[in-house]
């Protein structure tokens, strides 16, 4: 086997590995399963950064495995693809040195653990597919491997936040099938390509191509989290607080928009897509969602399910880029996967910190929390100004791209509809920075212990502080090269080469 | 070297039978033994076919039509693999399970017998040696069912007993018929001469009738989930895993040899229609069942609904082959992974001292190793990638789509969904509030039935990663359709 071969195949073992390891730990080894886990992460990283720099250098990385006589199971890298698969290798990083400290006192560890890597592994299985049925495989097994995560507490909570969160995936997952099989059946090999398959091919009947896009949308929608598909979300807050942060700006939701970004510009064709027709009412979902995940989110007073509501939101807006046509909005959208990712897993981070280190649930406990935990306050600042989308934040990058899109695509409804969300962002969390930074404090908390060292473990301290860092980095300096904007750049070009 | 691999599939469980017969106080390893020659001899068999092609042998010297002729092709070797392969872990399994029970002593000579019928039969090609093979696996299997001696058991074996005689003899009426008619059995023979005639539609009716008796397909299938269910663990693995396949095996037999091209299309359409049946119907009690081996016996009665829609599949055109591909990978995912199930079920109710699935919760988390092989297999039968059964599924639905049967499509998009349904209601036993409830006593499981369970189920999974081997062999001799 070559090296641009087993590179792919080794990013995938190196969590893979890890964790069919980990399930067979003794509870009580928690220094080999620390180092287990770091180090897969670690060498993922390393592989990750080796790939990044061999693509730049303008090698090509693709992996294929025969599965049936004319279906193959590939691993590609191209710019797409690397833009998630190092966000995603990235934050579980960070995510595993916070899950690593949030569950030190709790049972299970390695089951937890052993399906975290795989968790991890089929995202990176997902950033790396190279045709739609690998990318189906991985997408199911990414079900399969959250769900055990999901029910880790075994409340009455949790495990109904599981069944229903099966519910829809499974359901989402089977219409998923029927597209592609359907498509596979009609078009052939489903390999990704930069301007869509399906662009060239006039001998298939629109309508049934219309059909197709349907039940693709459909199914990546559920995990998008797609108003009327999104039910299963905010009651999937039951989780432990490092599930919720992976699920929200890692994994499952960003699996499902990525879902899309590659129906639409990798299988139909951005502008194929735009003269079947199905872009328009995929920009009014997109914007429908939008707006209603940040008027729910207003109301909500316990924390999670406030992030939970303004994620729904947040993740619309990638899907709202995609259905823009044009490559200012394309950039918009895709570097907002990033963007987003960044801010929320930090808002989750600190939402996680306050329920762990001070029993703090709801925003209205909130008054003067600031001064107790300055240092995750200010992460939690810095990722809520930039989910409103203030200058120079990542955010506000995404929603100026999203923006000048829909102006050069002459659809200036939509500026409204990015008006009323960032008016609605600032609306539900601006009264939390307010609370934690200006009023006196009056919570039960504070006869819980006093600080040590840390204001809390160091292990939940720090991974807030850095993604809250690279949030606000991204937006200093997107103009550099390697920024995600670079890339979404990149991508973006090549989308529209003809 | 084809009759010398192809006896040694016989041959080798045959001796292994009598032995343990005789001297019941030797050890079963000599049942381990046989279980290997026979996947030995199937893996010989798979390097002749494919360094030769099809191969027809009679034994003795004595050819069709007076003596008996065997058949290897490519699908004879695969249904052997699936024999020597579910096999092996079974008989492992077995070991520890039967070790000091008393059950152990008729365990062995009839689980060698029913290896022996069931390779037989695969081997098999004419009517007659396929009825002889039929009733040896029917009745072996009966004695298996009644080994734990319980009241339940015995009531489930008796029925079975009855619905078997039934069917063989609804198979052998039709088969009596072809030889009235043609004064022939062999079907290579058959298939030259046969018409279709009113007495042929007769017989092949009435053959047909006691196949799916066998084969247990919806609304037929009254006898199995007791059966499966009441039977010691190991046998339930060994009846869902491989005896209803040997019916269905001759079934698809005959279907392509015997069943004349100008069949009215409403037969297939009807045997399809009874495998959506089992699927609905199978899936809804599986998920109402209060007892987790009932809840996989049901199970088996919805998997093999996907069977018969290869009936209304295999007539579409040029993607007939692809539900026959699907057809078959089907029965060997379903073989490993309802073994698997079967046996992580066993563990459960041998560690608990029941199976009553409300307060199983605590044996299930002392048992994890058995409840990872129970979701592996899971995998599989739900159709979830990557394992064997999402390949079968995926040949089926592209056969179906490809055809234009949404009809099919709808039936197994909810089939997966019910499966689900019941597979997860076993998979949240895992997950519950630790300490809330006192630890139960629990009787010890050897480690060596947990493996066993967990290496079939990866079995299930690792078919999924790469068919081309097994498609490859499966097309050796083959009929193409459509």
């Amino acid at each position: 086997m070559t090296w641009s071969a087993a590179l792919p195949l080794l990013i995938l073992a190196s969590s893979l590995v890890t964790g069919l390891v980990i399930f067979f730990l003794k509870e009580q080894s928690v220094l080999l399963r620390t180092v287990l886990n770091l180090s897969g992460a670690g060498i993922k990283l390393i592989l990750v950064g080796v790939l990044m720099w061999g693509v730049y250098q303008g090698q090509t990385f693709e992996a294929r495995l025969p599965l049936l006589p004319d279906i193959e199971l590939v691993l590609h890298a191209d710019a797409l693809s690397l833009l998630f698969v190092s966000l995603s290798t990235v934050l579980w990083f960070v995510t595993t040195v916070y899950a690593i400290g949030y569950l030190e006192h709790s049972p299970h560890r390695s089951r937890f653990f052993g399906f975290f890597s795989l968790c991890v592994t089929a995202t990176v299985g997902i950033a790396l597919a190279g045709n739609l049925i690998t990318f189906l495989i991985f997408y199911e097994l990414l079900t399969l491997a959250t769900y055990p995560l999901l029910m880790h507490r075994g409340t009455a909570d949790s495990r109904r936040a599981g069944r229903i969160y099966l519910t829809y995936t499974l359901a989402g997952g089977a219409l998923l099938l029927v597209g592609v099989v359907w498509l596979k059946s009609l078009a052939g090999p489903l390999d990704f390509t930069a301007t869509g398959i399906l662009a060239g091919r006039t001998d298939l009947n629109p309508d049934t191509l219309r059909w197709i896009f349907l039940l693709l949308i459909v199914g990546f929608g559920v995990k998008a989290a797609l108003v009327p598909l999104h039910g299963w979300l905010p009651i999937s807050m039951a989780a432990p607080a490092p599930v919720s942060a992976l699920l929200h700006a890692v994994a499952v939701v960003k699996a499902g928009a990525f879902g899309i970004t590659r129906v639409v510009y990798d299988v139909y064709g951005v502008e194929f897509s735009a003269s079947l027709g199905v872009l328009m009412p995929l920009a009014i979902v997109a914007s429908f969602t939008i707006v209603y995940g940040s008027v729910r989110a207003l109301f909500q007073d316990k924390l999670k399910p406030r992030l939970a509501y303004s994620t729904i939101s947040q993740v619309s807006y990638i899907i709202l880029g995609t259905a823009i046509v044009g490559p200012v909005a394309t950039i918009g959208g895709i570097v907002h996967l990033v963007h987003q990712g960044l801010m929320k897993i930090t808002l989750f981070f600190c939402a996680g910190n306050l329920a762990e280190t001070l029993g703090i649930h709801r925003v209205s406990e909130m008054n003067g929390v600031g001064r107790r935990l300055p240092k995750t306050m200010v992460a939690f600042t810095v990722a809520a100004l930039g989910m409103i989308g203030v200058p120079p934040i990542a955010g506000f990058i995404s929603k100026w791209y999203l923006g000048a899109g829909a102006l050069d695509a002459n659809l200036p409804w939509i500026l409204v509809i990015l008006a009323i969300s960032s008016a609605l962002n600032a609306a539900y969390f601006l009264p939390i920075l307010y609370r934690a930074w200006f009023m006196p404090a009056t919570g039960a908390w504070q006869e819980r212990l006093e600080p040590g060292r840390f204001e809390t473990h160091w292990m939940l301290l720090m991974p807030p502080l850095v993604t809250a860092a690279l949030a606000l980095l991204f937006g200093l300096f997107a103009n550099m090269d390697g920024s995600p904007l670079a890339w979404a750049r990149l991508i973006a070009e090549r989308e529209y080469l003809r | 070297m084809t009759l010398w691999w192809s006896t040694l599939c016989v041959a080798a469980p045959l001796l292994a039978s009598v032995l343990l017969f005789l001297r019941p106080k030797r050890t079963a390893g000599i049942a381990l033994v046989a279980v290997t020659l026979v996947l030995i001899g199937a893996l010989g068999l798979a390097v002749v076919l494919h360094d030769s092609g099809p191969q027809f042998i009679a034994i003795g010297g004595w050819g069709a039509p007076l003596g008996i002729g065997w058949r290897i092709d490519g699908l004879t070797v695969t249904m052997l693999l699936m024999a020597g392969i579910v096999g092996w872990p079974v008989t492992i399994y077995a070991l520890d399970y039967f070790g000091g029970a008393a059950g152990g002593r008729h365990f062995w000579p009839l689980w060698m017998l029913l290896l022996t019928a069931l390779c037989a039969l695969f081997l098999s090609n004419d009517l007659f040696n396929w009825y002889v093979t039929l009733e040896l696996l029917g009745l072996s299997a009966v004695a298996l069912v009644t080994l734990s001696g319980k009241q339940a058991a015995l009531d489930a074996a008796q029925r079975y007993l009855y619905t078997g005689l039934v069917g063989s003899l609804f198979y052998l009426l039709g088969v009596a018929l072809i030889y009235n008619a043609y004064g022939v059995l062999d079907l290579a023979v058959l298939r030259e001469v046969t018409e279709p005639t009113l007495a042929v539609w007769v017989a092949l009716g009435l053959m047909a009738v006691g196949l799916l008796v066998k084969s247990a397909l919806f609304p037929l299938h009254f006898w199995l989930p007791a059966a499966h269910g009441s039977a010691p663990a190991p046998v339930s693995a060994i009846l869902s895993a491989l005896v209803v396949k040997g019916a269905f095996y001759i079934l698809l037999r005959l279907w392509f040899d015997l069943v004349p091209a100008a069949l009215p299309g409403a037969v297939s359409v009807i045997l399809g229609a009874l495998g959506a049946g089992a699927i609905i119907w199978g899936s809804l009690q599986a998920i109402r069942a209060t007892r987790l081996k009932m809840l996989v016996a049901y199970s088996t009665v919805a998997q093999l609904g996907y069977l018969a829609l290869f009936f209304p599949l295999s007539g579409a055109g040029e993607w007939g082959n692809a539900a026959l591909t699907g057809v078959v990978y089907f029965m060997v995912a379903h073989a490993c992974a309802k073994g698997a199930m079967f046996l992580a079920a066993g563990n459960l109710q041998r560690a608990a001292g029941h199976d009553n699935l409300v307060s199983l919760a605590p044996t299930a988390q002392a048992l994890p190793v058995s409840m990872f092989a129970f979701a592996i297999a899971g995998v599989s039968i739900m159709g979830l990638p990557p394992s064997g059964g999402f390949i079968a599924k995926w040949s089926l639905l592209s056969a179906a789509i490809g055809s234009g049967g949404w009809i099919w499509v709808v039936v197994m998009i909810a089939g997966g969904l019910l499966s689900a349904g019941y597979i997860f209601r076993v998979l949240s036993l895992s997950f519950s509030e630790s300490g809330a409830e006192p630890k139960p006593e629990l009787a010890p499981v050897a480690k060596s039935s947990e493996w066993a369970s967990l290496l079939l189920a990866s079995i299930a999974l690792l078919l999924g990663l790469n068919a081309l081997p097994v498609l490859d062999l499966l097309s050796i001799g083959l009929p193409r359709i459509g």
